[in-house]
């Protein structure tokens, strides 16, 4: 009636199965992102900062792009002025991706650990870089 | 214990206060703080007007190179994908008889060989544009300068615009464009599958000073002005040439002139 070794070899497979996922992601995705700015561009220049301050970038930049976007295609205005007084010209792949032209050690960087996909690279190109 | 009316309007007003404060301080360190500091402008190069028209002088374009270099100004600079197949064709700026671009106008008598002769079709960008009105998500809109912009980011790919424009001055991106794009300029965006586009008359090159690509590849046969400036170069082509419209009976007001004969 009870076959012992039947139930211990489903149990087998079924916590194989069940635990696979995790086993299989182990020490994989954990590797904390740290993007470079190590780019020719951003190597020129005398204070290596942003458009606007690190803690700020890090945490509203998406935010920042809608308005850049908005304020350059829905009203005309292309000059942004960070909050320290320096002008830039708004624009995603002449702008942002001059200086952080290393997309794959950057943006790529954080956005794969935390899984966003940012659909903005179907039409914006992407800076040339070699194949890693 | 329990407490009565007076003390609870007390601690209730106590904490509210605690709420609103708490949120101004918050708003101070994170939220609108940055868009205070910083602010987005036009640059002082940039070229402004009330409504940007365009006058086009189809007796100085008369060869086939001239066209081609027109269009070819306009489609590079913009990544416009090149399909060799008119089904799935992407246009900003082409080329049609005199039958398709003024259908009301022609009669059996006319100058000899402009039936053969092709004239240069963009967006009209009306000062009464229908495709406004009838895009559901406000990605076409009509800008400041009185450019019938589209706003990429908005486009839903419903097409109504395309159903609306009696100009068919807009195209559908049925299939995916970048392999289809002869040379990628790295400055511009292309599009992508699902989008609708049309000419923006240059607003990334007025923004920096510079008049449309192909205004300034057709060797002063497409002129380029504010309409609602009496001294400008379109009015006084305008005030001293006889000009027409496409299909002005729909009341859309199109800003692009055409000078054909005199
Ligand atoms: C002038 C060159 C330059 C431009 C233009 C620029 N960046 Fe940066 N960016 C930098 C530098 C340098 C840093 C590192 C700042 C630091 O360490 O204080 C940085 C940092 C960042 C960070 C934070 C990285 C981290 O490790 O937390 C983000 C996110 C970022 N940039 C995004 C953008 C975006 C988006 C744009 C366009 C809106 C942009 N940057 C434009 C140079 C630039
Ligand atoms: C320090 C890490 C970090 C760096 C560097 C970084 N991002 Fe991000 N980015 C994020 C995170 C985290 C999110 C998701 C935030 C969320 O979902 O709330 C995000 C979201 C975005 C989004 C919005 C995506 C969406 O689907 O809404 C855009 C656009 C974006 N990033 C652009 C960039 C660009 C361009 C760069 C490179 C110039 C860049 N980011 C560099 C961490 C980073
Ligand atoms: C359907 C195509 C498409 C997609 C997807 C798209 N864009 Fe754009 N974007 C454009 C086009 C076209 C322009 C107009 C460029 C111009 O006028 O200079 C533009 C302009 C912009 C601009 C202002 C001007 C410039 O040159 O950068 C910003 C900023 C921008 N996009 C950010 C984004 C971000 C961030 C994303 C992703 C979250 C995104 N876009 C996704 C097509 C697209």
């Amino acid at each position: 009636m009870y076959d012992g070794s039947k139930i211990i070899a489903g149990l087998i497979v079924f916590v194989g199965l069940f635990t696979f996922p995790f086993l299989y992601n182990m020490g994989k995705a954990s590797a904390k992102p740290e993007p470079k700015i190590d780019t020719p561009v951003i190597q020129q220049l005398a204070e290596k900062k942003c458009v606007e301050p690190k803690s700020f970038m890090r945490a509203e930049h998406m935010k920042l792009l809608n308005e850049w976007r908005d304020s350059a295609i829905r009203k005309a205005k292309r000059v942004y002025v960070g909050a320290e007084g320096k002008e830039y010209t708004i624009s995603l792949q002449n702008t942002c991706m001059k200086c952080h032209s290393n997309k794959k050690k950057f943006c790529d960087e954080c956005h794969n650990y935390m899984a966003v996909k940012p659909y903005c690279w179907d039409c914006h190109l992407e800076p040339k870089e070699k194949k890693l | 214990m329990s407490i009565n009316r007076r003390e609870f309007l007390k601690i209730a007003g106590i904490s509210l206060l605690g709420f609103g404060g708490a949120s101004a301080v918050k708003k101070h360190l994170m939220g609108d703080n940055w868009v205070e500091a910083s602010e987005v402008l036009r640059s002082p190069d940039a070229l402004t007007a009330q409504q940007w028209a365009m006058v086009v002088d189809v007796r100085k374009i008369t060869t086939m190179n001239d066209y081609k270099k027109i269009v070819e100004a306009c489609h590079s600079i913009h990544n416009v994908p090149d399909f060799r197949n008119p089904k799935d064709e992407i246009k900003w700026i082409w080329k049609d008889t005199f039958e398709h671009t003024f259908p009301t106008s022609g009669h059996p008598y006319m100058e000899e060989g402009i039936e053969e002769k092709p004239f240069l079709l963009l967006c009209n960008h009306c000062e009464n544009p229908p495709c406004v009105r009838v895009c559901p998500t406000k990605a076409t809109f009509k800008s400041k300068d009185g450019i019938t912009m589209v706003d990429f980011h908005r486009c839903i790919g419903c097409r109504f615009c395309m159903a609306a424009c009696p100009y068919g001055a807009r195209s559908f991106n049925w299939r995916d464009p970048r392999p289809f794009i002869k040379k990628t300029n790295p400055e511009f965006p292309t599009r992508t599958k699902g989008v609708v586009e049309k000419c923006n008359f240059c607003a990334e090159r007025l923004a920096k000073g510079l008049e449309p690509a192909c205004v300034e590849a057709s060797n002063g046969a497409m002129v380029f002005g504010d309409l609602k400036d009496p001294d400008s170069e379109v009015r006084r082509i305008l005030r001293t040439h006889y000009t027409i419209v496409r299909k002005p009976e729909l009341g859309t007001r199109p800003s692009v002139y055409y000078v054909i004969g005199g």
